[in-house]
Formats: C-alpha cells, sequence, structure tokens
C-alpha cells in the first residue's frame, strides 16, 4: 500500500478500506526492514504512532475526520516535537527532548497526522549532502553509494523508499528542493512567512522556510493546506488567507508564461540533465504554455551572496547553544567561558563551525561593511531581477541542481564544490519566493528535478502547474529497486 | 584573501569555540578558501543600492503588551544540564 500517494491513501481511509493502525504499522515494518540501510530516521516513534493511529480512527469513526487524519508522516529532526527527541542532527542536541511542538508539528497533529519518527538531516541544516549529520550520512535508495543530497536527506530518502506518505523539510538555500530532485520526490518551498518557523531550529532566520516533502504536487496541495497560515508566536508568518490549493490543481495551462533564465542553463549543466529538463518543457510548450527566454543576470552571484548571509545569521542564532540551559555540556568545565568554550567546540562538528567562524569573522568590526552590508545590498539585486523576471512571466522552470546525485564522500571534503552545487535554489531563498521541484525523466537510472519558481505567495499555481505534468507522467510514481 | 591563524584564534574566541593550534591552521585554510567566494560580490558596484534585510520588505508586527506564556520553568529546566532551586548552574563567576 506504501506505492499510493498520500491523496490515495486519504480516499482509501475515508472508504475504511484500511485503518490508520493497519497503514502506521505497514510503515514501521518497512522502517524496520529497510532503514538500517538506509539510515533516514534519527528516531522512530512506534508507540506514539500506534497510539497516535488508533486515536485517528476512533475520530474518523465519530465522523470528525480531516482529509490528513490517521496518515502517517515523518519530521525532519530540526522541528520540535514534545517528549521526542529533537537532534537537529547535532551533538549539541543529542540529548534534547523539546518541552513543546513546532506550529506544524502541533497543526498537523490537530489534523491527526500520525508520527512515524524524525529524520536525519545535516548538522543544523548546513550541508547539501546529509554527511554532515552526527548520526552519519544517509544513503540515497536509487544507489546507496550516492547521497541523498541535504540539508533535508533523511526526509527525502524516507519519501523516496515509501517509508512514511509524506514528510517536511525545511529550506534555507534548496534543502528541500534540493534532496527532492536527487531522490524523485516532490518538495515544496513556499513563500517566506507561509509557514510559522515556531518551534524551527533557527538557521539562517531570514532565508528558512518549513515545506512539504511527497510524491505528487498533490500531496504537497494537502500538506501546505494545514501547514500554511498565520502563527502569532511567529512574527515573521504572515497574515494572508490560506486558499484550498487542492482546488486549483486542475486549471489550463493555455496561455501561462513560463520563463526560461539564461544563466540556468550555461556551463555546469549537466548534458544528461539539461536533455530531461528540456524534454520536460516541452511537455508544456506542447500543453499550450507560451515559453520564454528571461535573465537573472545576478545568478551567478547568489551564491557568494549566501554565504555571507546565511553564515552571520547562523553565528547569531547558534550563539544560543552554550552549555548552560540544554544541549551538550563539557565535563568539568574550570570557569564560565571554558565551559562555553569547550562545550560548543565538542557540540558542534565542523562545517557548522566552518559557518559559525565565517559569519562571526563577516560580522566582525572592521568587515561588517565590505561583507554584510554589500551581501544585503547584492540580495535586493537578486530580487530585482526576479521582480523584474515576473514582470513578463509568470512562472520560472529549469533545472532543481546541475547534475544527478554525486557520491558520498565526493564532496564532502571540498565546501566551495558544495556549495556550488546549490548555484540553482539559493536565489530563490534571497527573493523569499516559493519553489518547488518535481521528478522529470531520470539520466542513468537517477533522479532528475524540474525546479519552478513562483511569485511571491503564488504556491497554488506551481502546484497547479506541476501536477498538470504529473497527471500526463509517471516519474514521480516510479520507486528505486529493491524498495 | 587569506586569514592567518592568529585571526582565526580570535575570531574563535569572540565565538566562544575552543581551538588548537593545528585546528586553528586547517580552519585558516577552509575560510580562506570561503572568503575568496565570496569575494566574487566586490565584482559589482553596488553604490546607492538598499541593504535588504527581509524578503517581504515588510515590517516586524508589534503584539499586545499581555502576559500570554504560563510558567514553563520547570519543564524548561528539567532538560538543564544542570539546575538547583530553579537556577541554572555554572561554574563560579563571582568570588
Amino acid at each position: 500500500m506504501h506505492q499510493h500517494s498520500l491523496a490515495q491513501l486519504s480516499a482509501m481511509l475515508a472508504s475504511a478500506e484500511l485503518s490508520s493502525v493497519a497503514l502506521t504499522q505497514h510503515y514501521l515494518d518497512r522502517i524496520a526492514a529497510l532503514d538500517p540501510a538506509l539510515n533516514s530516521y534519527v528516531t522512530v516513534t512506534p508507540d506514539i504512532a500506534l497510539t497516535q493511529a488508533a486515536a485517528a480512527d476512533a475520530r474518523r469513526a465519530r465522523g470528525e475526520a480531516t482529509p490528513l487524519t490517521g496518515l502517517p508522516i515523518a519530521y525532519k529532526d530540526i522541528f520540535c516535537t514534545q517528549a521526542v527527541r529533537t537532534s537537529c542532527g547535532s551533538r549539541m542536541l543529542d540529548n534534547f527532548i523539546a518541552p513543546y511542538n513546532a506550529t506544524v508539528v502541533q497543526r498537523l497533529a490537530d489534523a491527526g497526522a500520525v508520527m512515524l519518527g524524525k529524520t536525519n538531516m545535516d548538522e543544523f541544516a548546513m550541508g547539501s549532502s546529509n554527511e554532515t549529520s552526527f548520526y552519519g550520512p544517509v544513503r540515497n535508495p536509487w544507489d546507496r553509494e550516492r547521497v541523498p543530497g541535504g540539508s533535508s536527506g533523511g526526509s527525502a530518502a524516507a519519501m523516496a523508499a515509501r517509508m512514511c506518505a509524506a514528510t517536511l523539510g525545511t529550506d534555507t538555500g534548496g534543502s528541500i528542493r534540493q534532496p527532492a530532485s536527487l531522490t524523485g520526490i516532490t518538495g515544496l518551498k513556499p513563500t517566506y512567512g507561509r509557514i510559522s518557523r515556531y518551534g524551527m531550529i533557527a538557521f539562517a532566520s531570514s532565508l528558512d522556510q518549513a515545506g512539504p516533502m511527497t510524491q505528487s504536487a498533490e500531496d504537497a496541495a494537502l500538506m501546505l493546506n494545514v501547514m500554511a497560515g498565520f502563527d502569532p508566536k511567529d512574527s515573521t508568518s504572515v497574515d494572508q488567507p490560506v486558499p484550498d490549493y487542492t482546488a486549483s490543481l486542475h486549471q489550463s495551462l493555455k496561455g501561462v508564461r513560463i520563463g526560461l533564465p539564461a544563466e540556468y542553463f550555461e556551463a555546469g549543466l549537466d548534458a544528461g540533465v539539461r536533455a530531461s529538463v528540456e524534454a520536460a518543457i516541452d511537455f508544456y510548450r506542447q500543453q499550450g504554455a507560451e515559453i520564454r527566454d528571461i535573465s537573472l543576470p545576478n545568478t551567478n552571484l547568489a551564491v557568494a551572496t549566501y554565504y555571507v548571509v546565511a553564515p552571520a545569521e547562523c553565528s547569531s542564532n547558534l550563539s544560543r547553544f552554550d552549555g548552560v540551559r540544554f544541549g551538550h555540556r563539557c565535563a568539568n568545565p574550570v570557569d564560565l567561558e571554558d565551559l562555553y568554550k569547550r562545550s560548543r567546540a565538542e557540540g558542534f562538528g565542523d562545517e557548522v563551525k566552518r559557518r559559525i567562524l565565517t559569519g562571526t569573522y563577516v560580522l566582525s568590526a572592521g568587515y561588517y561593511d565590505a561583507y554584510y552590508v554589500k551581501a544585503q545590498q547584492l540580495r535586493h539585486l537578486i530580487s530585482d531581477d526576479f521582480a523584474r523576471a515576473f514582470e513578463q512571466v509568470d512562472v520560472i522552470m529549469g533545472p532543481t541542481t546541475p547534475t544527478t546525485a554525486f557520491r558520498l564522500g565526493e564532496k564532502a571534503d571540498d565546501p566551495i564544490a558544495m556549495y556550488l552545487s546549490d548555484v540553482y535554489t539559493v536565489a530563490c531563498n534571497m527573493a523569499g519566493l516559493p519553489g518547488i521541484s518535481i521528478p522529470v525523466e531520470p539520466v542513468q537510472g537517477l533522479p532528475v528535478g524540474l525546479q519552478l519558481i513562483g511569485n511571491y505567495f503564488d504556491e497554488a499555481r506551481l502546484l497547479n502547474i506541476a501536477h498538470l505534468y504529473q497527471q500526463q507522467t509517471h516519474w514521480h510514481q516510479q520507486m528505486p529497486a529493491g524498495i | 584573501m587569506s586569514l592567518d591563524h592568529t585571526t582565526v584564534s580570535k575570531i574563535a574566541h569572540l565565538a566562544r569555540i575552543a581551538i588548537t593550534a593545528p585546528e586553528a591552521e586547517q580552519m585558516s585554510v577552509a575560510l580562506g578558501r570561503i572568503l575568496e567566494l565570496v569575494d566574487r560580490m566586490q565584482q559589482v558596484d553596488t553604490t546607492g543600492v538598499a541593504p535588504m534585510a527581509h524578503p517581504l520588505h515588510m515590517t516586524q508586527p508589534l503584539r499586545a503588551d499581555q502576559v500570554t506564556e504560563t510558567d514553563l520553568r520547570e519543564v524548561a529546566q528539567a532538560i538543564a544540564p544542570a539546575a538547583e532551586s530553579g537556577l541554572y548552574l555554572v561554574p563560579r563567576v563571582v568570588e
């Protein structure tokens, strides 16, 4: 039954063809059988899952079910879950039991969704391969010698191997879309502020956004319906009505203007990935969409700008981990400074330290204007590029990543090569725009993602355009061999 | 752009992360390469461009000045490395 989409499973639960307890047990059995080889879960919560599943079946019997009642989902281990360890992939939080639920977790629990567990991730969401996790790398279900991408690599692998019906990720520079692309699933990063960040451990607060990772765009719409909306506990969440994202999935493509940024098809893009992406664009052309060439001239500066803004915000956000109130504390500190310094030295891994130190440097006296202010100015130019593009087109399309999944260890010792693999995804976060990655034709057995970027709060349009493709293709339904 | 290990040690102190001399040496190479990447920014003239701090160009809303949180001290301190009588314990800072 795991091959079914979230929408199909929802219908099966509604028709009483299936119980949530049976479905939940099925996923728990799959996790026990498959995950030892993939390492996509950090914590599995079978007791909570089965209790919630029984409660969901009872709720359905009372006639009070929502579309998500009884559906088993997994949370990236960055979302606080009350009474369940929330590690953020770090030794620093290996012993951290969150005292409250993140708003999205609470919203999904209120809708009756079942929590299967918490998924592996790059430490504090810093990484593009899931190799920086304290809990070890995640393996790509399509080829276990390859990475699933990151930072939401555990969620991507769990979804690709159908070890959950849907899952959540977070995206600061591509951390939902890039792993979705490398594992053949659908991953949506909504507009900044569309979903509450309360209880989502902060990395770079002006860029971070949660989103669904699912089999299909229709599934993402079902999840977004519950996840989106204003939250008084997050002053950056936006107080705007939430449409029913499933209502507009079938709108016609006639006359939709699709922009192809020249900069997303230049040198560095793998020829196979290019061919797959172009074939998908041809599909849209045949469906009556108007394809236009556009330019996002500051694309080549997005990675550089990102690696100032994100580390700067991270160095500030991660100062809260000091060994005093929660998390890792070193043994036998001689004084307070020693306590801070050794707790942080022991608790953080190399990539997190690199980013904290980069951030501290660019914010330090004498460098602030040259780096941080400069990056904020460039951020404005990057954002303006998109504003101009959306005067001419409704949606922007291109590859999500320059290549298919790379091998474990291939870029682990070369942070710069790793950073540059985010070249097509970071600009979207800089501008705060929504983006989605959907699976198109694989290259040599490895998944490829088509990225769609929309205007602010235009998630419904992105889901609509993605859904129409998935209505007539089957790439999103394909599963890795042996799964 | 490269950073010497003295600078790295100084930044590590500001960030309150203990660092050994060999680690500082390694880190100076890594940070140097990151700063090289970041220096691409200097190609662009940004004279007169306003810095962008928030993606939606919005200001933060203010909430009413009312108490909404309940007392969570016990819950919060249950996960503290060391707490006693409602206080977080750290090495002595005042003699």
